[in-house]
């Protein structure tokens, strides 16, 4: 795991990363990235990760980093 | 939480993860388009034809800048367009011919284009401004949000 800034998640999304929010369903129907699936954080398990491909760079985020 | 979400990730036999330790308002503080329910942003409905001037101009080349535009306003930045002052009014009709950096108002407040226009326009009307200055994270000027903009954005 590495902690990256939005340069390098530009870059990775350019090269076909997948991005998953964390938080809850409230809060990602308010304001999510483009293109951003939701599997909050409680809910991380080898059932909901399944629709995550492993070959592929996943980049995770919430809201900030407080 | 993203930094756990992230190792949960690689104990679920995840090989190549990343955490985006700023979140979605580092995103969206930088102008960077979101999705969702929230309405309409800040960032999305700024003017981009406001004056601007750098520290060392001097007034009668501002007056001349402002006076040609719909603006009463001159926003002063550097060479990174980062916002370092205001020119308002009051300078621009002083007499004589000081430079921006000696007449400006330093650090004006401003705003994020992530925040809603709603919001904006609530704060517009409770201190009775008629634009806020939007800035990304780092400073950078993205634009004015007008107040008639907003009003008539969201009368819509």
């Amino acid at each position: 795991m590495r902690a990256i800034d939005r340069d390098e998640v530009q870059q990775l999304l350019a090269a076909g990363a997948q991005l998953v929010e964390v938080l809850p369903p409230e809060e990602y129907e308010e304001e999510h990235l483009p293109g951003a699936i939701n599997i909050p954080l409680k809910q991380l398990d080898r059932e909901t990760t399944g629709q995550l491909d492993r070959g592929r760079p996943v980049i995770v985020y919430c809201y900030d980093d407080v | 939480m993203s930094p756990r979400a992230a190792w949960r990730l690689e104990s679920l036999g995840f090989t190549e993860v990343y955490d985006y330790t700023g979140g979605k308002a580092n995103w969206g503080a930088f102008g960077l388009p979101l999705e969702g329910t929230v309405g309409p942003r800040a960032g999305d409905h700024v003017r981009t034809d406001v004056p601007t001037g750098s520290l060392e101009e001097r007034l009668q080349e501002v007056r001349a800048h402002v006076r040609a535009s719909e603006w009463d306003t001159c926003i002063a930045i550097n060479a990174e367009r980062v916002v370092l002052g205001r020119v308002g009014r009051r300078a621009l009709a002083r007499e004589d011919d000081a430079t921006v950096e000696h007449v400006m108002s330093s650090g004006p407040s401003t705003v994020r284009p992530s925040a809603t226009v709603e919001a904006m326009l609530e704060r517009m009307r409770r201190q009775n401004l008629t634009n806020v200055v939007v800035t990304r994270l780092d400073g950078v000027l993205l634009g004015l949000l007008r107040r008639e903009d907003a009003e008539r954005l969201l009368a819509e």
